[in-house]
């Protein structure tokens, strides 16, 4: 049996490239970049070098990017750098919304409970923002407005550079999580008026324990990792420069092929969303126009997301949901409620995210199989059995 | 998946007793969709023995195989023994349940501790209530998302 991955949005497979780049590090280029002999220094340029790689894909300099371990510590040191600096000029109010990644809720929720103030702007039910609504929560101790570039679950691509325009303008430090955008779509930090923003690497076929920050120059940024002076002082720890060097190569090849890869994925996207859709009682969950060319996000009335999963194992289809099943929960997915969709919607869903690897055939073949599976967890559901007699009613159209 | 057993990957793939009892002589339905687990229990009682017994699911993996196990577990069995099924047998029997699962064989029992209650209250038996006491606050089985 054949493995379809389509779970991108977790974590992609590392790309030739990528892996061909690392290997001299883990070899033959073994050095420290701090150290001052030849073998030192030779780590040192390759670090160099893929500072740069990175500033010109994100469109700034070297020196406002700094390498660290993932999204998540790049999410947390950009929030609470800027909290901690807004703070020293009395400004404690945090401007997010409900649906970031916990990467940022949970930061935001430890800051709370340190005294500052967070305004969750609604998301609506189609996923998006807007930024009127951003710069009628903009208040004169606004420290920081932290939105994610593009949801992780629904796929849903917030108008950034508006945003970022009324951030700009009102001279509040705009921070985006942009781990799911970067390397997939168009994102160019001065054009979208971002002032800190995150990237994980592997969510563009880049390995595993690794990121960046973007800080623009006049930022202040603080350090979290105390130690040793580099990153400029605001990251400690000797560098990944293995993962550095795949992250850079795996992000320069994704920015190279963007516009094809967006192509081909937007097709694939297209095709799944509507062979799925002609499930009865299926509903697209995010909006479709503004959305990440790999995402897929739907529901099906009366399934439960893990049921579904552990069938599409079996038939080789990686793919993953909203359930509360899934991780160590009962809650179903914070991101599905946001949209206004009761729990039970929300615990039967399934998210799809491909990746230009993904063939018209591996379509082909979700298609068929998807509708199988979820006519059989239908078949040994209860709460399927109240829908279809009429003892409860349905939320999503035939 | 690794996430469970085999026997639970079995009894989920291959449920045991699918289906509805139209003339039951007790059903037992515990759970809800808020929680994303609701499990309906159907019993065919005679001479105080479970000659038959079916159950529809909404549910995860584990949900579905407890309630596959349980049926198999009291199936043919006196109504004394069927009450006396712990969620614990019910996770042993399946090879054991991730801890943050077992809550699905507690639905199992309740479950059919609910069938029962269901036969003895529609048949005028009379029973010890403390045998059945109130399914516990689902709200006390939540914790945080990782």
């Amino acid at each position: 049996m054949k493995t379809v991955y389509v779970d991108n949005a977790a974590t992609t497979a590392m790309s030739d490239t990528a892996i061909e780049a690392m290997l001299p590090y883990l070899k033959e280029v073994y050095g420290n970049p701090s150290s001052l002999h030849t073998v030192g220094q030779v780590a040192k340029e390759a670090l160099d070098s893929a500072r740069e790689k990175i500033a010109k894909c994100l469109n700034c300099e070297p020196r406002e990017v700094y390498f660290t371990s993932g999204g998540s510590e790049s999410d947390n040191q950009c929030i609470c750098s800027a909290a901690i600096n807004g703070a020293r000029k009395g400004k404690k109010h945090i401007i997010s919304t409900a649906f970031e990644h916990h990467a940022v809720l949970h930061t935001l929720k430890k800051l709370e409970k340190e005294g500052f103030e967070v305004t969750y702007l609604d998301v609506h039910s189609n996923g998006l923002v807007t930024a009127k609504e951003v710069e009628k929560a903009i208040r004169p101790d606004t420290a920081l407005v932290t939105i994610m570039y593009a949801n992780n679950e629904v796929g849903t691509i917030q108008p950034i550079r508006e945003i970022g325009a009324v951030c700009r303008k009102a001279g509040v430090v705009f921070h985006t999580d942009a781990v799911q955008a970067v390397g997939h779509i168009p994102v160019a930090v001065q054009a979208d008026n971002i002032d800190m923003l995150s990237i994980s690497a592997h969510k563009f076929h880049g390995p595993k324990g690794v990121g960046a920050l973007y800080c623009r120059r006049g930022i202040p940024l603080n350090t979290f990792i105390e130690g040793g002076a580099q990153e400029r002082g605001r990251r400690a720890g000797t560098e990944n420069i293995g993962g550095i060097v795949a992250m850079a190569a795996a992000l320069q090849e994704a920015c190279e092929h963007m516009s094809e890869n967006i192509e081909k994925e937007k097709a694939l996207r297209d095709k799944l969303i509507e062979g799925l859709l002609k499930i009865p009682y299926s509903r697209l969950n995010g909006d479709l126009k503004q959305r990440l060319p790999n995402n897929v996000n739907i529901s099906f009335e009366g399934t439960e997301g893990e049921s579904l999963l552990l069938h599409l194992d079996a038939k080789g289809i990686c793919a993953s949901s909203g359930s509360a099943c899934t991780t160590a929960s009962l809650e179903p997915s914070h991101v599905l409620l946001s949209l206004g969709l009761p729990h039970e919607i929300a615990h039967g869903s399934l998210r799809l995210t491909l990746s230009e690897e993904n063939t018209e055939e591996q379509i082909d073949y979700i298609i068929k199989e998807v509708p199988e599976v979820v006519k059989t967890v239908r078949g040994i559901s209860s709460f399927w059995d109240d829908l279809e007699s009429g003892k409860i009613k349905h939320f999503i159209k035939k | 998946m690794a996430l469970y057993s085999e026997k639970v990957m079995d009894h989920f793939t291959n449920p045991r007793n699918v289906g509805i009892i139209e003339d039951a002589d007790g059903v037992g339905e515990v759970g809800n969709a808020k929680c994303g687990d609701i499990m309906k229990i159907y019993l065919k009682i005679k001479d105080g023995i479970i000659e038959d017994v079916k159950f529809k699911t909404f549910g995860c993996g584990s949900a579905i195989a407890s309630s596959s196990m349980a049926t198999e577990l009291i199936k043919g069995k006196p109504l004394s023994q069927a009450l006396e099924l712990t969620n614990k047998a019910v996770a042993e029997a399946l090879d054991g349940l991730p801890a943050h699962k077992m809550h699905c064989s507690v639905l199992a029992e309740e479950a059919i501790r609910a069938a029962i209650k269901d036969y003895y209250d529609k048949n005028g038996i009379a029973y010890d209530k403390a045998q059945f006491p109130d399914p516990h606050d689902e709200e006390e089985e939540h914790f945080d998302r990782d």
